[in-house]
């Protein structure tokens, strides 16, 4: 079943064209990649999917629906910049998420701070931004959500937890649930991929299962990339 | 398990190769029930669907099969995984000759280290 659905999507800033005529299906059950170098589109995309920007022209549909409120409650969405309030403490934070989302499943969050070592009564101010990082992505995951949108969640991060954020990404992912993952990390991420799409100048260059690519081109992921997008 | 992947090559195919080597070594007993789908998933380190793609190749390689609503087991075909064995040692074999060949060594050479190297080479 689709879960998401864009059709001829385009954006303009200041008539400068940032995405055209994108078309693109993400069924459910999957682990998607968006990979593309910085400034191609992604993140353009991943606002437009959480509806936090309006389409120049075309449509996307989720769960064959405009965004909006009920797109909402089922996106779990992980932006590149944290918007936590500093001067809370995570306690607090977790009480708020649980407030705020009916799918907020709080012995979880608990759980995973847990396995993080991050101490529940530290103000977000006192934290290192990599430690903020960890926070935003297990309130994320936290959600049982339908769709988790992930923006570049391992930029901060050090390799033995993004390794952890891999494990709880996939032991988290159920049947009904689909992962969209924007990053430029592709290395480490790319074992739990199950399609890659590549974004190139606003256009979408490339959509494959990432085990048919890799049979194709001898390569890994990051080596065709690498190869694509050589400067 | 191991779960080092390369990842030059599809996923699933080298976690055919590993529960096929799990399987011929006998660390998955013949009849043996083998985990779900989820679990393996979970244990690899892998995503669900590419699990999946190994488990239905390995079906087709008739190594396992489904006992409709009760999961999965491995094959009671002993023949079944003695010749898949043999293949896989073959493999080994012509990859230790061939080896030897690129570094000059001919085959009746190759054969007689292989004889010497492996008294104290096996652990």
């Amino acid at each position: 079943m689709e879960l998401v659905k864009c059709n001829n999507l385009c954006k303009e800033f200041d008539g400068k064209q940032i995405l055209s005529n994108i078309n693109l299906t993400i069924q459910k059950g999957n682990i998607v990649g968006l990979l593309g170098k910085n400034g191609m589109g992604k993140t353009t995309l991943i606002k437009l999917i959480n509806d936090l920007l309006i389409p120049t022209s075309g449509e996307i549909l989720i769960n064959g629906e405009k965004p909006g409120i009920n797109s909402k409650k089922i996106i779990s969405y992980l932006p590149e910049r944290t918007y936590l309030d500093k001067s809370m403490k995570v306690s607090q934070i977790i009480t708020f998420f649980d407030k705020f989302y009916d799918n907020f499943n709080k012995e979880k969050a608990i759980r995973l701070l847990k396995d993080l070592d991050l101490d529940i009564n530290l103000k977000i101010s006192k934290m290192s931004k990599g430690m903020q990082e960890k926070l935003q992505l297990i309130l994320v995951m936290s959600r049982e959500a339908e769709l988790y949108i992930l923006d570049e969640p391992l930029g901060g991060v050090d390799p033995a937890t993004r390794d952890y954020i891999l494990d709880t990404i996939l032991s988290n992912f159920n049947e009904e649930a689909s992962v969209i993952i924007s990053t430029h990390i592709i290395s480490d991420i790319e074992r739990i991929l199950d399609e890659v799409i590549f974004v190139d100048k606003g256009k979408i260059v490339l959509t494959s299962s990432t085990d048919k690519l890799r049979e194709k081109e001898n390569a890994s992921i990051d080596e065709i990339f690498r190869r694509y997008f050589k400067c | 398990m191991d779960k080092i992947f390369n990842n030059d090559r599809p996923i699933y195919i080298q976690l055919v190769e590993m529960i096929r080597i799990e399987i011929v070594s006998g660390k998955f007993k013949k009849g043996q029930k083998i985990p779900s789908v989820r679990e393996l998933a979970l244990i690899m380190k892998v995503n669900p669907n590419t699990m999946q793609k190994a488990l239905v190749e390995l079906e087709n390689e008739h190594l396992i099969y489904t006992e409709r609503t009760n999961g999965k087991y491995v094959t009671e075909d002993e023949k079944m995984i003695e010749k898949i064995k043999r293949e896989l040692a073959n493999k080994i074999v012509n990859n230790y000759l061939n080896s030897m060949k690129n570094i000059g060594i001919d085959y009746d050479l190759a054969i007689k280290y292989l004889q010497e190297g492996g008294k104290d080479g096996i652990s």
